[in-house]
């Protein structure tokens, strides 16, 4: 049996590299993430499961880091936006101006990141019931929805170079 | 950040979950069993509750059961709502289920997570009431099998100790023609102003609701009425309406009339089935 009472030192997988950390049983994986690896890309945003800006995957499916402790991460694969490492999403955001202010982009991207991975061939109202996940206080939806179509091939993407559609991978 | 400390266990075995949870509360330290977490979580953020202890099933294997046995479907209370959906085992359930929170919050959300919360909207319960879901509870006794309409009275009742292992659906139930309306006051992802699942079966509709009162609930006698054949879709449909067994909520989702006319014209959809 897995316990943790007080403080301890776990080993978690994140970004492909086993990272030893010293956490709380109480501490969530995004203040881990932030506070003790250095992986700031997750934002805390309202903490509360609401806005979507700490969202990392967990074997490849994204969940809110906020509402997570770091104790259950042990023995799962986490990436955060640090691990993409110019995914296809990540350019296409750039060139789509997906992004305002920025805050709520990596939690927007891994999202999309895993909807294009999981249902490459998504729908508009799957893409739709995914992007309910994520809050941009900008509202660059339409540039945001625009990006993810362009990485699931169904976006006009003319005049955009460079860009490699998950389905061309 | 929770402002308060707590330790954390993960067993691997029922018989240790249960046991663990009676020597914590032996400490007093006020364990509580924990699935996807997302509520402890944050209503301890909030210091809205306190735990000196978590007990995480995810590591039980009858909580992680998953899939069809013999002639029932059978999910642990530890599955995730994500993997209910994307498995298309029961669609009722995955598409009511579907409803509930976002994606990468479903991801965390587990089954017996929704039927045990304090959020009293629980809308997974109405597949599992209109199909007549079998519960298993583990205590320190052992385990008991019952019917969810005898456990389930507005919330989950359990004694103190007790953990929910898994829900058994006779699999008939998972492929009936099947009715969901999710209402909300204006987003798509919020609590339900009204929330109606409704199945046929053997030319009779079974219909189960959340957000109409302060509890989800079956109501056989709205179901009688809404199967008086003899008579017009209005009367039966209000005629149901007479028999909704508690008061009608009235808050910032909306009135109870508001309500009662967005029940109405659901309930026009659920006859046409």
């Amino acid at each position: 049996m897995m316990q943790l009472c007080g403080t301890d030192t776990i080993e978690l997988e994140v970004n492909g590299e086993k990272r030893k950390v010293t956490v709380r049983a109480a501490d969530t994986l995004l203040h881990t993430l932030r506070e003790k690896l250095g992986l700031t890309g997750a934002k805390p945003g309202c903490e509360n499961g609401d806005c979507g800006a700490c969202t990392v995957l967990l074997d490849g499916w994204p969940i809110k880091s906020c509402l997570m402790l770091a104790a259950e991460a042990v023995g799962h694969s986490i990436t955060t936006i640090e691990g993409l490492k110019n995914a296809p999403m990540q350019k296409a955001f750039f060139e789509n101006w997906g992004f305002q202010c920025g805050f709520c982009t990596s939690g927007f991207i891994m999202t999309c990141h895993a909807l294009a991975t999981i249902h490459p061939g998504a729908d508009d109202d799957t893409m739709a019931d995914w992007l309910q996940s994520n809050i941009c206080r900008c509202t660059s939806y339409e540039e945001i929805q625009n990006a993810v179509k362009q990485v699931l091939g169904k976006g006009d993407s003319s005049g955009v170079q460079g860009v490699v559609s998950m389905k061309e991978k | 950040m929770i402002p308060f400390d707590f330790d954390y266990y993960k067993p691997d075995t029922l018989l240790e979950a249960i046991d663990l949870f009676q020597d914590l509360s032996e400490q007093g330290k006020m364990p509580m069993y924990y699935g996807g977490g997302t509520e402890i979580i944050s209503m301890a953020r909030a210091n809205s509750i306190y735990t000196g202890a978590v007990i995480d099933i995810k590591g039980i294997p009858e909580c992680c059961e998953f899939g069809f046995s013999g002639s029932n479907l059978v999910i642990g209370s530890a599955i995730t709502l994500t993997k209910i959906v994307e498995s298309g085992l029961f669609p009722m359930l995955g598409i009511t289920i579907g409803r509930i929170a976002d994606h990468t919050i479903q991801g965390k959300i587990t089954l017996g997570g929704n039927l045990a919360g304090t959020v009293i909207y629980r809308e997974s319960v109405l597949p599992l009431l209109i199909s007549e879901s079998q519960v298993v509870i583990a205590g320190n006794y052992g385990t008991r099998q019952a019917p969810i309409s005898e456990l389930f009275d507005g919330r989950m009742r359990r004694e103190p100790g007790e953990l929910i292992v898994k829900l058994i659906i006779d699999s008939t139930y998972t492929n009936l023609p099947f009715f969901h309306r999710k209402t909300t006051k204006i987003d798509k992802i919020d609590y339900p102003l009204v929330t109606v699942v409704a199945m046929k079966k053997d030319d009779r509709i079974l219909a189960g609701f959340s957000g109409l009162c302060d509890h989800p609930f079956r109501s056989i006698e709205m179901e009688d009425s809404l199967n008086e054949k003899g008579l017009t879709r209005e009367v039966r449909i209000k005629n149901a309406m007479s028999h909704i067994p508690a008061p009608v909520q009235e808050d910032i989702h909306g009135s109870g009339n508001y309500r009662r006319f967005v029940l109405n014209n659901i309930l026009m959809d659920v006859l046409k089935m």
